[in-house]
């Protein structure tokens, strides 16, 4: 009876030593070596191709990359991407609520608002706007009978900014109220029901409870319509707003270099969407609270877990102890 | 708080399209009575305690809180519903405790707990708070005030639950099988917190299979079945000597 406690493994005591890590050698993948190579060569063929092309002017390139016109319309590119987001944004969200209201007038609204700028090119959209001075010069509102009214003339309401901003915003306000809407559908019933239970109602539960809880599937869309925003901008050219593709297109056409020109808009809106898509990661880490123990990882420890298991599968990762979660207020 | 019975049922009929859930439930609970309820699944139980707190409207018979009709006003002999506003002000006096707690995930144990406070009965955040630590005090929970629920076990999470239903003082609580989701080892801590709040005089109706709990703290014992209630009486003599063949053959199976 009291020898067998003694012995290594019995039950109960404490854990025996711990044996070697193992270190096994790694399987090989030779074939993501021969196919990075294949892809390295390709890219480095085109990179070559334009880098030596005869007609294709470099310094000039570099010279109108950081020109004052260029740089003015990156200012209201970034203008028109920040503005029809915050429209989409917030009107995105009141159609997204809307839509699901008990209320079959504000469901419907809602659903035609949908329909109608969906179903139409922003494209036409921005033209429509920029172009409605020509059948209404004026526009007003007031309610008839009554000295309440008031009218400007279109002209002044709606300049050329204003015409895209519109085109713009409104027709996301459409996609993005599809996207908030499958982020409340997300959220479990039971939070309802609770918050219900609580006595909130239908607006708090919404603003409190359930809209926090979308943001997590609402985030990562509306960060790619962004992007998406952001190169869309270039539409506006149609109303000669002075964005970046406007301006490139501008300087194009009085100094002949075409694909210098383009190159340098698209070198611009490269920046531009490589800056948002790193911001994208961290606006989700923080929506991410409360819904995982762990936090996702940051760009840097993504690249880094990459850069391992290109020849290998990953290391355990030695830090997981992330600080969770990030305290609020 | 008047007189009468806290819940009163009568006749509650409820439907789901053609499926008739409750088929005319007749029930008093009175005030700091702990009334539990068993039956099969699918009995209604759980319907019949979110009929209470108007998550589901009824479809005929009455059915009151406090003396005063759930979701409708009577005048003369018209019923008139409810505005929400005081569909919402009713239910903020009831407090309700589910299965899976559906604790507020983006929220820590005490923004759970204070945001109703808040909100609803336009508490000051001082009060509120001070309230709410006094609560998570109660629970046994002082040290998990700035935890999010993921961070909780099942029991400590039901417990946030209980406190956060507890911080809007309600005169009622409704219970629906708070332990059923939860490891045998942490049933215990939570009716627990239970049973103290039934000695402390709060007026419960308790869904729930635990059979030791209904035995010993309830008043009254409800055994459904089919949206009926096929028998009542004290805990003890239900459990002990049931007069009806359905409650022997469902006791003799969850025993
Ligand atoms: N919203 C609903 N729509 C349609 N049917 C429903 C709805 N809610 C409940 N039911 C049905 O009503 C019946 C009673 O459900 P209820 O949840 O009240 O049973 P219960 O006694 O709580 O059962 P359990 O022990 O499984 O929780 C079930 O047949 C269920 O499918
Ligand atoms: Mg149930």
């Amino acid at each position: 009876m009291t020898d067998i406690a003694s012995g290594p493994a019995a039950p109960g005591s404490q854990a025996g030593p711990r044996p070697e890590a193992i270190k096994a050698i790694p399987v090989r993948h030779p074939w993501r070596w021969v196919s990075g190579a294949l892809v390295l060569a390709f890219a480095g063929d085109i990179v070559y191709t334009f880098a030596t092309a005869p007609d294709l002017r470099w310094d000039q390139v570099w010279k109108w990359l950081s020109g004052r016109l260029i740089l003015e319309g990156i200012v209201i590119t970034l203008e028109l991407t920040v503005l029809a987001m915050l429209i989409g944004i917030v009107l995105g969200i009141v159609l997204a609520v809307m839509r699901l209201s008990p209320s079959p007038v504000m469901s419907w609204v809602s659903w035609l608002y949908i329909w109608f700028f969906r179903g139409t090119p922003v494209l036409v959209q921005i033209f429509f706007w920029f172009n409605l001075n020509t059948v209404l010069p004026h526009i007003g509102i007031g309610i008839p009978g009554t000295p309440l009214h008031w009218q400007e003339s279109t002209n002044l309401l709606i300049s050329a900014f204003t015409a895209a901003t519109l085109g713009l915003g409104l027709n996301e306000a459409a996609y993005m109220a599809e996207i908030v809407r499958a982020g409340i559908i997300s959220v479990e019933q039971g939070q309802t029901e609770a918050a219900q239970a609580l006595g909130m109602n239908r607006l708090q539960l919404m603003r409190r409870i359930v809209l926090p809880q979308a943001m997590r599937v609402i985030i990562p869309p509306t960060g790619n319509e962004t992007i998406s925003m952001l190169k869309t901008t270039s539409l506006a050219s149609i109303a000669a707003v002075p964005e970046l593709f406007t301006r490139s297109e501008q300087i194009a056409n009085f100094t002949f270099l075409v694909i210098e020109l383009a190159i340098v808009a698209s070198i611009w809106y490269l920046a531009m969407t490589t800056v948002l898509t790193i911001g994208q990661y961290y606006v989700e880490r923080y929506f991410a609270r409360g819904a995982q123990r762990e936090l996702p990882p940051t760009p840097f420890q993504r690249f880094r877990r990459m850069l391992f298991t290109f020849h290998a599968p990953p290391p355990p990762v030695p830090d997981v102890s992330v600080s969770f979660p990030p305290g609020r207020r | 708080m008047s007189a009468g019975p806290m819940v009163k049922a009568e006749a509650v009929h409820k439907s789901f399209g053609r499926l008739e859930v409750l088929r005319g439930i007749d029930l008093e609970v009175n005030p700091k009575e702990v009334m539990c309820m068993i039956g099969p699944s699918g009995s209604g139980k759980s319907t019949f305690l979110r009929c209470i707190n108007h998550l589901e409207k009824i479809d005929a018979g009455r059915l009151s809180v406090d003396g005063e009709l759930v979701g409708y006003r009577q005048r003369g002999d018209k019923l008139y519903e409810l505005p929400d506003r005081e569909v919402c002000q009713k239910r903020s006096e009831i407090g309700m405790v589910f299965q899976h707690f559906n604790l507020f995930p983006h929220m820590t144990a005490l923004e759970n707990l204070i945001e109703a406070p808040i909100r609803v009965k336009k508490a000051s955040r001082s009060t509120a708070v001070a309230y709410a630590r006094a609560l998570l005090d109660r629970v046994g929970l002082a040290d998990k005030t700035n935890a999010y629920p993921k961070q909780l076990s099942g029991g400590q999470q039901q417990r946030v639950a209980i406190a956060r239903a507890l911080a809007m003082d309600p005169k009622l609580m409704l219970f629906d099988e708070p332990t059923s989701a939860l490891d045998p080892e942490l049933v215990g801590e939570v009716l627990d917190v239970m049973r103290r709040l039934a000695q402390d005089g709060m007026t419960m109706v308790v869904v729930t299979h635990e059979m030791g709990f209904a035995r010993e703290v309830g008043d009254t014992l409800v055994f459904m079945d089919g949206g009926v209630i096929v028998e009542a009486g004290k805990p003890r003599d239900v459990l002990a000597n049931p007069q009806q063949e359905r409650t022997r053959s469902f006791l003799s199976k969850v025993l």
